[in-house]
């Protein structure tokens, strides 16, 4: 009984998100995919588990066509999916959250349900309270509710989707022995990752998706560095960089403790000069949001310090943080930093100091036309945010920096731009080192972090795994670290 | 005693029924903020059809269709052409109001036809409780079967149980296999026709007649019943007959403290709101943890999908 | 000249509209364009007529003016009912017990109504921005606060002198009217007239002209894009509510020392809520009110004659307003859509 996936295409306007995916799996394997942000991994689970629907394409079970319009028919199918979060009802009790959704009678005979789960979870070698809330569970536990219902619903496929994120070492080690024993069994187990030691650890066979085709796919044991070329590709970077002059510490960050949502980092220790640009890696969830947000003043450390220019702003909020001349720039471009329905003058109105009562409109707008030449966007200076294209809404943020700035915080400063707006923006930003502002930004882009950084941090599941400086490193010892690993 | 006891029971019936179908509605993720017009439009309508046709259950039939219209509407325009729910929940609301007066103006004053009384036989002859609950009629026995049958519906049934997690978590629901659009629609249906009811319930039962100010704030309390009792079938239903009580209370008072018979109605609101601060502060969030079983009795939230709307990608 | 879709398809609605009542009024044995005539006639007929129409005009656009920084700013301030009441009572215990010449109470009325519902505004913004109470369910109960306690005071504490009635209280004193000017034989209320065209233009200004009310259109948009700009969002919410509500208090002042010269229960004459209709068929924008607010009041002062001519309930008026204003929202349906927000406290992102 193997999963055969055929030239799958999925497009969302101009992306082509699949390409023309061809691969198989066998029955009994812990089969992994691997592939960095943005690669395709996630749409092509959501097709396979029925929240998208293929352009063209087919996907066979023991050698028959599945219809895999939504997720309830692909659960007749047997493909289920463990999302990373899994999707809990957080006020019902744990047996209604097994129960919900299931096939069976009008009466929900919860006795019944109640021993069907005690039975399948013990198979497993889970435990549950049932009569507790789902909200008073963990992300470990939660997959493991999931998996609990899955099984009962009689899944011969299981995706997971990053499961490690978020949960323990021992609930790690749990979940592994739990896949392997569910692959014994017969199950065909994907597992989408994109750490190598991972991997390396549990899977039989591995898929590696680069831009929406499959670049590679053999069974385990595959040599690291082999596996990072696939995934990253060849990256050469010219080293032209000029370095520019560092001053004093400006943030010294000490032993602090971040908590946002499911990553935990702990025992942060940072010191980063002014005029100095550091970039964050490590994939999504690793920790990099977390440090970024709380250097923004959107979180707070629950132990440690935060001092920026020599004040303390472990407990300060984020008004403060923007007296202190610390400027965030969001990754959400248009949900979080631009708004919708304000146009570029009124937009560098509230950027800039006035605060007198009345708009003078007439130099608004002159302000207007001069940022949108300076800033080169496509815009006139009534066109709304939402009017823009994603590189000139990155500009008009770009051009909305104050001019008097400490700490630039980026996430994913160029991200879904084209190449020259990625060159220009990051032009404008380096020119801001020369007045010692200090610039941190986070990015999935390799190339972009070791061509701009002086130094690189590596994030890895929820700590700080390497720190180097971008000039020893090369693209595909980054992408080891990244995945976890050293290279040797 | 008895006799107090009785016209509580009796008075709230319209209310109950009103208050159950709207918490169907809002379980499910839906706000029906037209209840108050529904409820006059269908009041109207159920005494001007059966007054034409001189029999009462056609009246109700009538008043079902009208609730139900009016709630296709708002279910078509949140669900379909994904508008803003309290804008066309408040624009009916005036809307169905007006109209009833429009409409209505030639039934005023007269005699129509009216549920007739139904004791139960046996049952009606025990001491106290059986006066009070069973020397009723139809109506009322109709809205003890709606307060159980939504909370077996919700509490005992798949169906139900799918219905909680349509309003809780939309995302969830769906990625479970449950068509989200699809039930809000029905249920939003369901619960207006059994508002439709209520209406029909006053005109024909507790009120009799037809005139403009007939079903007063009747919609408007069931939404803040729905909300004060923590959209739970039953604690809703508590609220109900608590108000019931307090509405008769007054009257009897009325000699004794004249403005409190006017000011009284007023009540359930201040209550609603307070319920509301409680149950989303902190303070009672840290209390609930510690005591989940005064979490389940005092409040809950609000299915946290109310008025939002569902989209697939 | 274009015209946008949008544009056409409010017109096709708006007579749509017009049809369907027609219909109606063929539906009760109504001869419907004698109808649609009466309703002009019964509104701008004759020079009282017209008077009666822009006193109706008056507190209709005062509180749709209101609710123009309350959508701004992204509200959906239900209790504006409760704060045209809460002015008009605060207005009412001004006339009733400030001495003076109308010079001096006249102009404390309307302050006293700005600062009713101002306060009564606040209330349900607090209930909000502290309690996390959304503003639709504090507003909704206000209202009825608002309207037991005007009901509380007409039979009980300002009950008429002799029997305490539900007609209202006694007459204001002559000082405490709003004086009118004579002319063509009547009487026009020109103060109320002035402090309508007044509040729309104020409130046209702010939004335009100022930054507060760009401040306060960035928070109705996207209050975490706002927040992360260093915009105080909690306050931009409680000073729109106080902004809307004290038009709308002044609204309330109106209705009681222009038109009933009285405090009576039904004080706020539904305009609170008809203001809602206003400002959903002006686009949420100021710079239509004062037209829809004449169209609609036209609607409903005319429809009075309805009642005494053809016999008609002249709830027809409203029926009107309210199927032109559903008609139009389907059809914004197909030019603009606007998103549907939770109603339950959300968590931070």
């Amino acid at each position: 009984m193997a999963l055969e996936i055929r030239d799958i295409h999925k497009h969302f306007g101009p992306v082509r998100a699949s390409d023309g995916v061809t691969f198989t799996v066998e029955e009994g394997s812990l089969h992994g995919v691997l592939g960095e942000n943005g690669a395709g991994k996630s749409t092509l689970m959501k097709i396979l588990s029925g929240f998208y629907g293929a352009d063209s394409g087919e996907i066979l079970l023991d050698g028959k066509t599945l219809n895999l319009d939504s997720p309830a028919t692909a659960l007749e199918s047997g493909i289920g999916m463990l999302h990373q979060d899994p999707l809990v009802f957080l006020p019902l009790t744990i047996l209604d959250n097994f129960a919900l959704g299931s096939p069976g009678p009008y009466r929900l005979d919860r006795k019944e349900a109640r021993q069907e789960l005690e039975r399948v979870s013990a198979e497993l070698g889970f435990s549950f309270n049932p009569s507790r809330l789902a909200a008073s569970l963990t992300v470990g536990e939660r997959q493991q509710l999931a998996i609990t219902r899955l099984m009962w619903l009689g899944a011969k496929v299981l995706i997971f989707d990053e499961p490690t994120t978020g949960i323990s070492a021992t609930q790690r080690n749990q979940l592994f022995s739990t896949l392997r024993h569910l692959a014994e069994a017969g199950l065909i187990v994907m597992f989408v990752s994109h750490k190598l030691e991972e991997v390396e650890d549990l899977c039989d066979s591995v898929t590696v998706i680069k831009q929406g085709k499959v670049v590679f796919g053999a069974p385990m044991p595959i040599a690291p560095e082999v596996l990072v070329e696939k995934m990253f590709g060849q990256i050469f970077v010219e080293q032209d960089r000029v370095d520019a002059e560092t001053g004093d510490t400006l943030v010294k960050v000490s032993g602090a403790t971040l908590e946002m949502g499911t990553t935990h980092v702990e025992d942060l220790n940072l010191e980063v000069a002014s005029g100095e640009v550091i970039g964050l890696a490590g994939l999504e969830g690793s920790g990099q949001r977390a440090l970024l947000r709380a250097c923004a003043g959107l979180l707070n450390p629950s132990t440690g310090s935060l001092m920026v220019g020599g004040k303390d702003l472990t407990k300060a909020s984020y008004r403060d943080h923007l007296r202190a001349g610390v400027h965030y720039l969001p990754a959400g471009r248009l949900e979080e930093g631009l708004i919708q329905g304000v146009s570029i003058s009124e937009h560098l109105v509230l950027a800039s100091e006035d605060t007198s009562f009345f708009v003078d409109w007439g130099t608004a707008k002159q302000r207007a036309e001069q940022k949108i030449e300076d800033y080169s966007i496509k815009g006139i200076p009534t066109s709304n945010a939402e009017a823009l294209s994603g590189g000139n809404q990155q500009r008009l943020l770009l051009s909305m920096i104050p001019d008097i700035v400490k700490l630039l915080l980026l996430e994913h400063p160029t991200r879904g731009l084209d190449v020259e707006s990625a060159a220009y923006v990051w032009t404008r930003l380096l020119e801001r080192r020369s007045d010692g502002t200090s610039i941190i930004f986070g990015s999935a882009d390799l190339d972009e972090l070791l061509r701009y950084s002086d130094r690189i941090i590596v994030f890895f599941a929820g700590s700080v795994f390497a720190i180097r400086n971008a000039v020893d490193l090369d693209g595909e010892e980054l992408g080891y670290l990244i995945g976890g690993k050293e290279r040797v | 005693m008895e006799s107090t006891f009785n016209s509580i029971v009796a008075a709230a019936a319209p209310l109950i029924i009103a208050a159950m179908g709207e918490t169907i509605t809002e379980k499910s993720g839906v706000i029906n903020l037209s209840l108050e017009g529904s409820i006059r439009l269908s009041a109207m309508t159920a005494f001007a059809v059966s007054f034409w046709v001189g029999h009462a259950l056609v009246g109700f039939v009538a008043a079902a269709v009208v609730g139900a219209l009016i709630a296709t509407i708002i279910a078509y325009s949140s669900i379909g052409l994904k508008l803003n729910q309290i804008a066309v929940g408040f624009v009916l609301t005036l809307l169905a109001i007006d109209l009833a007066s429009f409409l209505g103006d030639s039934f005023v004053g007269e005699r129509g036809p009216r549920v007739p009384p139904l004791p139960i036989p046996v049952l009606s002859d025990i001491p106290f409780v059986g006066k009070v609950l069973f020397d009723q009629n139809l109506v009322v026995y109709a809205s003890f079967v709606a307060i159980g049958a939504t909370w077996w519906f919700f509490y005992r049934t798949r169906p139900g149980l799918n219905l909680q997690g349509i309003g809780e978590r939309p995302e969830a629901a769906f990625a479970r296999g449950i068509s989200v659009n699809k039930l809000r629609f029905w249920y939003t249906v369901l619960g207006g026709a059994m508002v439709g009811i209520a209406g029909a319930a006053y005109s024909l039962d507790v009120k009799l007649g037809w005139r403009e100010t007939l079903t007063l704030n009747l919609g408007w309390i069931a939404l803040a019943m729905v909300i004060f009792g923590g959209w739970h079938p039953l604690r809703v239903a508590a609220g109900a007959y608590l108000f019931g009580a307090l509405q008769v209370l007054a009257f009897q008072l009325q000699d004794v403290f004249p403005g409190v018979a006017q000011v009284l109605p007023v009540a359930p609101f201040p209550l609603m709101i307070l319920a509301l601060a409680l149950v989303y502060s902190d303070w009672f969030k840290t209390l609930g943890d510690r005591f989940p079983k005064l979490r389940n009795i005092l409040g809950s939230e609000a299915p946290a999908g109310l008025g939002t709307v569902f989209e697939r990608e | 000249m274009k015209i946008s879709r949008t544009t056409s398809a409010t017109v096709i609605a708006v007579l749509a509209a017009i049809g369907v009542g027609i219909l109606l009024l063929i539906a009760v044995g109504a001869p419907p364009f004698e109808a649609l005539s009466l309703l002009i006639e019964g509104s701008f007929g004759s020079a009282s007529k017209m008077s009666a129409t822009l006193l109706a005009w008056s507190p209709l656009v005062l509180a749709a003016a209101g609710l123009v920084v309350t959508f701004a700013a992204g509200l959906w301030n239900i209790g504006v009912e409760g704060q045209v009441i809460m002015g008009a009572i605060a207005a009412s215990w001004v006339a009733r017990s400030v001495p003076g010449p109308p010079a001096v109470v006249i102009p404390l009325t309307i302050l006293a109504g700005a600062i009713g519902g101002l306060v009564w505004a606040l209330l349900a913004g607090v209930l909000k921005t502290r309690f996390h109470v959304h503003e639709i369910f504090g507003g909704l109960g206000l209202d009825f606060v608002a309207a037991g306690l005007a009901t509380y005071l007409v039979i009980g504490p300002w009950a008429r002198a002799g029997q305490a009635s539900t007609s209202g209280t006694d007459i204001f004193r002559e000082e405490a009217w709003m004086p009118e000017v004579e002319a063509f034989g009547v009487g026009w209320p020109i103060i109320p007239i002035i402090l309508g065209l007044v509040s729309v233009a104020i409130v046209w200004t702010l939004l335009r002209g100022t930054l507060f009310g760009l401040k306060l259109k960035a928070v109705g948009s996207n209050a975490y894009s706002s927040y992360l700009r260093g915009i105080p969002t909690n306050s931009y919410i409680l000073g729109a509510m106080a902004i809307g509500g004290a038009f709308a208090g002044v609204a309330g002042t109106v209705q009681a020392t222009a038109f009933h010269h009285k405090l009576v229960p039904a004080i706020s004459g539904g305009y609170g809520f008809l203001a809602i209709l206003v400002v959903l068929l002006a686009g949420f924008g100021a710079a239509a009110i004062a037209p829809i607010s004449l169209f609609f009041v036209a609607i409903s002062v005319g429809s009075t004659q309805l009642d005494l001519r053809l016999g008609l309930d002249s709830a027809f008026g409203g029926v009107l307003q309210g199927i032109i204003v559903l008609f139009v929202l389907f059809a914004s349906a197909y030019a603009v859509k606007r998103p549907s927000g939770s109603l339950t406290p959300q968590k931070e992102p």
